[in-house]
């Protein structure tokens, strides 16, 4: 179980912050002033390519990791050492094992999730793609590895389901965190295929599902029909992590494995589906929710045309809407699960990115929120970065 | 034998749309492609040695399907991507 040692209280952040955003077709930099008002746009990095994440290395500030494929070619990883400047391809990107002759082996169609991995742990990463498999980079993400037991695993492939089971855009292994106070307890998330735990460094992984509901009719005990969107551990307070998921908004307080559905406290007409969910840096009881319109055929776009986010200041127990700033009317946005984040200055600053293109940036904890980059391709991730000097 | 390199693979050959090659089957000419010009091969092929699905590969103007084909040094090898996208 986890451990209940203290975290080290995160500070907030200073200095340089880059907003790293990875498009359907290809990747930019969105680098701010000091105050966080102006904004400068990098040109297109790997124009064309799909770049569904890219993430800075907070244990050195300079190194990122791209996960890149295209319409035609097969996956790969871009890696820069001088923040973005200049890139090169990872000799071995994640690949799963070769299979014997008459057997049918899996291939990774792209790279989805990047979590660098422990602070103790320099140049290790992990890596989640679709369909589902796990990797890890011992290098600073030049080779990759399939990493633990799962991928190949006869229990945890019937969990992971057909391609018909994932997203219409495939099967994907997501939210990897790995908790701040151990390196061996780590967490993961398929959709579809639940959440999953491990204290051990990855030798064995549980399921992580009670309280968690799934689409009526169907088995709550089956790993394969539950299907969290976003998963995200508390730097604040490691035994609390919140979840949206398909079928609503939850939090976990370790060392319980009971879920709690938070999102039940949200206005029933907005109702607690939708993608990202974000955390606060330093304060456990804060969370902000993006909600899109789950009923009839999941059209996933905001509630009533009218974008909104909605944090919690209490874990959960009540919502407040946030819309200052954005449409009121007519906009009928779709925020991707990688595509809303926090920084961590003081006071926090929220980003989000939709899929027609635009950057919104939430200051003052999303009180106001403001359009700071349009005209992009289709936004699949975004991630705050502090660059190193 | 001469393999003719599609635009969007051209990054790995510093441009070049025709570059030489060696090896008695097509598995043999894409591993010395991939010594070459690294990173090439995973482009086009899966983990499991099959020609990805939006990837078409010519001998001599045919069709291959599989990576066992026998070539020889004069062959003329098309890598080409597939007519899909948007």
């Amino acid at each position: 179980m986890p451990r209940s040692t203290k975290a080290t209280p995160p500070q907030p952040a200073a200095g340089s912050l880059a907003l790293l955003i990875g498009t359907r077709k290809g990747a930019f930099i969105l680098r701010s002033d000091r105050a966080r008002r102006a904004w400068k746009l990098s040109d297109p990095m790997f124009l064309g390519h799909i770049v569904h994440h890219m993430v800075l290395d907070p244990r050195d500030r300079h190194t990122m990791l791209m996960a890149a494929s295209t319409g035609h070619l097969g996956p790969t990883m871009f890696r820069s050492t001088d923040a973005g400047k200049t890139w090169k391809e990872s000799a071995a990107p994640p690949a799963f094992p070769k299979v014997p002759e008459g057997e049918k082996g899996r291939t990774v169609n792209h790279t989805f999730w990047l979590t660098p991995c422990h602070a103790n742990e320099p140049n290790a990463w992990y890596a989640g793609t679709s369909p589902q498999g796990l990797f890890r980079s011992n290098d600073g993400g030049v080779t990759w590895e399939p990493f633990s037991y799962i991928n190949d695993d006869p229990q945890y492939r019937e969990w992971m389901g057909t391609v018909q089971d994932g997203t219409p855009d495939g099967p994907k292994l997501h939210s990897i965190i790995v908790d701040p106070r151990d390196p061996r307890h780590l967490y993961f998330a398929m959709s579809g295929g639940g959440v999953h735990e491990s204290v051990d460094g990855g030798k064995t992984f549980t399921p992580l599902l009670q309280g968690l509901d799934v689409v009526q009719g169907f088995d709550q005990a089956t790993p394969t029909f539950h299907d969290p969107h976003c998963v995200r551990l508390c730097p604040s307070n490691p035994d609390r992590l919140y979840q949206q998921n398909h079928c609503g908004i939850y939090r976990l307080d370790r060392p319980s494995n009971q879920w709690v559905r938070i999102g039940k406290n949200m206005p029933k007409q907005v109702g607690d589906i939708g993608f990202p969910m974000v955390v606060h840096p330093r304060d456990a009881g804060r969370a902000w929710v993006f909600p899109m319109d789950g009923s009839t055929v999941w059209p996933r776009v905001s509630p009533g045309g009218k974008p909104v986010a909605y944090v919690t200041k209490n874990a959960g127990k009540s919502w407040v809407r946030m819309d200052k700033g954005f449409p009121r009317a007519n906009a009928w946005w779709t925020v991707k699960r990688q595509a809303m984040t926090a920084d961590a200055h003081h006071p926090v600053g929220l980003y989000l990115g939709t899929t027609q293109g635009e950057i919104w940036a939430g200051r003052n904890e999303g009180a106001t929120w403001t359009c700071i980059a349009k005209h992009l391709p289709e936004i699949y991730s975004v991630e705050a970065a502090a660059l190193g000097r | 034998m001469t393999a003719h390199i599609p635009s969007a693979l051209r990054s790995y050959t510093a441009q070049q749309g025709e570059v030489q090659a060696e090896g008695a089957t097509l598995a043999a000419v894409l591993t010395d492609l991939d010594r070459r010009f690294p990173g090439l091969r995973f482009r086009i092929i899966t983990e499991q040695d099959t020609i990805r699905q939006h990837m078409r590969i010519f001998v001599n103007g045919a069709q291959v399907a599989h990576l066992a084909v026998p070539v020889r040094p004069h062959d003329q090898i098309h890598i080409v991507c597939a007519l899909s996208g948007g």
